[in-house]
């Protein structure tokens, strides 16, 4: 039951500190926090539902892509005379062909400088085996494959590595001509008397460590050379002097495939001049600015087509830079291009996860409250643009756990494997990773229970974390995981497991483990836009992309239940640029759903103020004499009134803003082409989020888990899962749900079994399908797998509602791991995933036994 | 609880479909009931080749197929594959490829009754038997079959790429057992994977479909 009120005419609760508790009696709203079909199940269970490759054009031709053999070399000769010549085929392009990097100006007017080091889509250096080189153009898919083999490319192989520590070595190969990492250049001097130089901003260069600073890697201890980035806060030698316990661990988290089942495939035609985009995307609005950077053309020239996508998980927040090879090459051969990409072809540019390698010394006091963390994480980058993690590592390892000081060092090494992106929870998955193992170990050899330990560090309230920014420590804008981990606990039953833990029955052992878990969660200042037509239904125009969320249509609910909008009269428009969408937040970094409910709250507010001043100019009063309720603006208490579908016909008589032929003038120009394409057609909410909120968004996940490891073949099986969200206000369960379990259920392919496999000396991959680098499967999946949300609202945001999909993923992973340990002691993994012949060896070692740094393996 | 079924995958909105193709234009070619085009988007057969005289002793092209009940005459390459027939050449696109090759199980349908993958399965080994997609599960005036329902009454699936071919395995699992536990359903429909991770909205939401199938009243 939502505890917050989100009605017509209920004044926005965007007071700074309203009294909110746990305890806050429930209050039932009609559709925030219920259960509905969204519009888009019917679609999709009957099999009706449109993704990218099951569109059509007439005269439709298909692009096949020749990917590198080499995880780096340069083109020096490319002969397609063969190819060209085969009939059917239409022609081909490669990276010449595409648009030449250049700066853009958003809408602020801010200048984004054009990305010199980053991804084409198409590359004539290819800096990984699999890197697309060259699309060719058939009027079929086999003509087209066949052409691409009749392809002649000269290649001159350049030096390549696939592993961080290697290259950190000296002497050791770089994975680009430009370096080997991400670094600050150094920082010109300032002149005598000037204020000091902002430090530049990163660039590919390289630093190589010692062989001293090498020393401990042969003890299967993270090497700590010259970082490329630190930070600090609190005094740390004093933590460390004062623990009664300090423990140094290194850990190494995999890297990790997206997978998402629908591929990147992609379809592009023009007409009139302008570019038509079928592809999967997480973000609808925000991927029209990316594809015109991309493109270097006007963002109103592109029109984007995604009413669904299969699945993101961060690989696609604006879809993938390869969209751009069918959109070329369609202009170039002036016909419908499909790009239908093959599972293969989708693991070298799906996007992954990069892998950290941690060292982490962190000092514990006896009743196991921290003191003291030094982390130092080693970022397997891949050839590309700097992956978040690296920093988002230490940024929430220091929000989860609230050391009282903590030092950061971190560095993005560059290898010549697949391109990473953010997945769910990037550098907060692989943060958590680092120290719950280490949490799990200090809180046995302390005895301190594991549930007690992690609340003991909890954040609280408005929690500080991280380093000082402008001399202040930043803080969150509300946490309640102590409420969540009392709540999982007497859910899961945790004291009476604990005494049934770890006895051996036959050849199986039980363990429990608990995880502390969390991420970012919302984001602000975007727009909403919606119409009550005289037809008396509400049509709202959603610019949120369809990647399962449910978002799209979830957030709108807000909007519905504060005009007092039955759902049933709401028509909801999505996916496609063309039918005037406003501009609307990224789905990415879980911040849709704060972002979002914010948007719709205050199209509500503008909208409801415009009905009430339609109904005091003509029935008399003052328009705050009105309210909504029951389809109709009416005068408080009951009394005189009209329905909204009277009231839109009267806003179209008084035109102006109240029909939407005079706009805000703080929306977005996206917003403002659309709102005036609908002007004129009824009542016009729309409004930019304003709302003010104090602090940081995140929300957290308190996760327990139980497993029962076969200690003769070393299987193991979850059977218990169980993850308690603390999430603020619930828009609506089973998505929430849903989110929750399978976000945790990523997070736990992450200890079952999910890495990359890279041959070490030829730089290839091995493990790049699915029956090689697996996703869990149903049997996998814990076979009792429970959720909670606490549905405490948020203080700092009118609806009280924050994002979960990564939150849950570091506690996936991590309860799990912890159960194992739990089950077998701390000498059996010191990376992840923990597979089935890593317990059986480490068993009979008695200590962990898999190479400890070496990276895919 | 309020439950409404709008037609999402048309969305029809006054306004829309004015700039670039219209979806007629984007479909005509290939949704042409009865008569299929011969060589506009063959996938695996290249149009080119379609272009050569058979050589002796080849496999027949222009074949019948009954698919979700009718039958239909169709060109087909001797190396087709099912999925390939479905989605370049019916137009029915439901049926989704994921990986081509046995992994995923998003392309299943039901071949004679049985779960079979498309990707995997030579078209012309399935003349003569009946074909059935998830086009062909609901019935002429709408009404959901009873898996599909028990996916819209409990919100299965996420972003649903994956979902026909998990709807399809459970419809053939389901005849077989129809009163299955949790744990053997997972078992029935585990060829299959869902990237969502949403296992245990599917599993109820197909517990639940099996329940209406057996009887159960509509939530």
């Amino acid at each position: 039951m939502p505890s917050s009120t989100i009605g017509p005419n209920s004044n926005p609760p965007i007071a700074k500190k309203p009294v909110v508790t746990a305890k806050t009696p429930p209050v039932k709203n009609k559709l925030v926090g219920q259960n509905y079909t969204t519009p888009d199940m019917i679609a999709k269970v009957t099999g009706k539902a449109k993704y990218a490759e099951d569109f059509r054009a007439e005269g439709m031709l298909f692009t096949k892509l020749l990917l590198s053999p080499y995880p780096h070399a340069k083109i020096t000769h490319i002969d397609a005379s063969e190819a060209l010549a085969m009939p059917g085929v239409k022609g081909y392009i490669t990276m010449n062909d595409l648009p030449a990097p250049a700066d853009s100006i958003t809408d602020l007017g801010v200048v984004i400088k054009a990305d010199l080091r980053g991804e084409r889509g198409l590359a004539m250096e290819p800096v990984y085996q699999g890197e697309p080189i060259l699309a060719l153009a058939a009027v079929d898919e086999v003509t087209a494959a066949d052409a691409i083999e009749r392809i002649k490319i000269t290649y001159e192989p350049l030096p390549f590595v696939v592993d961080p520590f290697v290259t950190l070595r000296p002497g050791s190969p770089n994975a680009r001509v430009e370096g080997n990492t991400w670094m600050r250049p150094p920082a010109p001097e300032a002149k005598p008397g000037a204020a000091p130089v902002p430090p530049p901003p990163f660039d590919m260069g390289e630093i190589k460590w010692t062989e001293e600073e090498f020393q401990d890697y042969a003890a299967g201890k993270m090497p700590m050379g010259k970082p490329a980035d630190q930070w600090t806060y609190g005094d740390v030698d004093a933590g460390f002097k004062n623990a009664a316990l300090v423990l140094d661990e290194t850990f190494v988290t995999p890297n990790t495939s997206h997978q998402c089942l629908e591929p990147r495939t992609a379809m592009a035609y023009w007409q009139g001049g302008k570019l038509f985009m079928h592809v999967g995307t997480q973000s609808t609005a925000q991927t029209i600015p990316a594809i015109a950077r991309w493109m270097n053309m006007k963002a109103e020239d592109v029109v984007l087509i995604t009413e669904y996508t299969g699945g993101g998980f961060g690989s696609r927040i604006t879809a993938t830079v390869q969209l751009i090879i069918p959109a070329v090459l369609s202009k170039k051969l002036n016909a419908p291009v499909m790009m239908r990409i093959s599972r293969e072809e989708e693991h070298y540019i799906g996007r992954g996860r990069p892998s950290l390698t941690g060292r982490m010394k962190v000092g514990f006091a006896k009743d196991g409250r921290i003191t003291a963390v030094d982390m130092f994480v080693v970022c397997d980058n891949g050839p590309y643009n700097q992956a978040g993690d690296t920093a988002a590592s230490g940024r929430i390892v220091s929000m989860l756990y609230q050391p009282p000081a903590m030092r950061w060092r971190g560095i993005s090494v560059l290898t010549n494997t697949v391109p990473r992106s953010a997945q769910s929870s990037p550098g907060g998955m692989q943060g958590i990773t680092l120290m719950e193992p280490l949490l799990a170990k200090a809180s046995r050899q302390l005895k301190v229970d594991q549930v007690e330990m992690r609340k003991i560090n909890a954040p609280e309230g408005k929690a500080l974390f991280g380093p000082p920014v402008r001399g202040k420590r930043p803080y969150g804008t509300s946490c309640f995981i102590k409420e969540a981990f009392d709540r999982g606990a007497e859910m899961f039953r945790w004291d009476e497991r604990k005494v049934a833990t770890g006895k051996r029955s036959g050849t199986k052992i039980r363990g429990i483990g608990t995880s502390s878990s969390m991420f970012n969660a919302g984001s602000k200042g975007f727009d909403g836009l919606f119409v009550i037509k005289p037809d008396g239904k509400m049509y709202i125009q959603s610019g949120i992309g369809n990647l399962g969320t449910e978002n799209f249509s979830d957030v709108h609910r807000v909007a519905a239940e504060m005009v007092g909008m039955p759902w049933e009269k709401v028509e909801l428009t999505w996916g496609n640029t063309s039918k005037n969408l406003p501009w609307s937040c990224a789905s990415g970094g879980s911040q849709t759903t704060h972002a979002m409910t914010r948007a719709a709250h205050a199209t509500a507010m503008d909208a409801t103020r415009k009905l009430q001043e339609i109904a005091a100019k003509d029935l008399g009063g003052r328009p705050e004499d009105y309210e909504l309720s029951g389809e109709r603006v009416h005068r408080k208490g009951g009394g005189a009134g009209m329905t909204l579908a009277k009231a839109a016909q009267r806003a179209i008589d008084l035109g102006g803003e109240y029909d939407g032929h005079e706009l805000p003038k703080d929306i977005n120009k996206m917003t403002v082409a659309s709102a005036k394409e609908l002007a004129g057609q009824g009542l016009m909410g729309v409004a930019r989020d304003n709302y003010p909120g104090d602090g940081a968004l995140f929300s957290f996940v308190a996760s327990f888990a139980e497993v029962e490891i076969d200690v003769e073949t070393g299987n193991y099986k979850i059977l218990d899962f169980l993850a308690v969200a603390d999430v603020g206000t619930v828009i609506h369960p089973r998505a929430l749900g849903g989110q929750i379990l399978g976000r945790s259920m990523l997070g736990i392919g992450h200890a079952l079994g999910q890495k990359w496999v890279y041959d070490q000396h030829l730089g290839t991959a091995l493990a790049k399908r699915f029956y090689n680098n697996k996703p869990p499967t149903i049997l996998d999946a814990p076979v009792n797998f429970q959720w909670a949300a606490l549905d405490i609202p948020d203080p700092e945001t009118p609806v009280g509602a924050r994002g979960i999909g990564e939150p849950p993923v570091g506690g996936g992973c991590c309860a799990v791991l912890n159960a194992i340990s739990d089950a077998l002691g701390d000498e059996i993994f010191r990376r992840a995933p923990v597979s089935v012949d890593m317990i059986l060896t480490s068993i009979e070692a008695g200590k962990p036994v898999t190479e400890p740094l070496t990276a895919h393996v | 609880m309020a439950d409404i079924q709008k037609p999402g995958a048309d969305n029809q909105q006054p306004g829309g479909e004015k700039r670039g193709l219209t979806r007629r234009d984007l479909i005509k070619g290939v949704i042409a009931a009865g008569a299929v085009s011969s060589a506009g988007y063959m996938f695996r057969g290249s149009a080119v080749r379609a272009q050569q005289v058979s050589a002796p002793g080849s496999v027949e092209r222009l074949i019948t197929l009954n698919v979700n009940g009718q039958q239909r005459r169709v060109d087909v390459m001797k190396q087709e594959t099912l999925a390939t027939t479905l989605r370049y050449k019916l137009g029915l696109t439901g049926t989704k490829l994921g990986c081509d090759r046995s992994e995923c199980g998003a392309c299943t349908v039901l071949i004679d009754d049985v779960p079979h993958y498309s990707c995997s399965m030579l078209t012309h080994t399935a003349r003569g038997k009946q074909i059935v997609t998830i086009e062909g599960l609901a019935s002429a005036d709408g009404t959901l079959h009873p898996v599909q329902q028990g996916v819209v009454e409990e919100q299965g699936f996420q972003c649903a790429f994956c979902m026909s071919g998990f709807v399809m395995a459970t419809v053939g699992f389901l005849k077989v057992n129809p009163n299955p536990t949790r744990a053997e359903l997972a078992h029935g429909i585990s060829g299959n994977l869902c990237r969502c991770q949403d296992y245990e909205k599917i599993l109820t939401s197909f517990m639940r479909g099996a329940e209406i199938a057996r009887g159960g009243q509509h939530a």
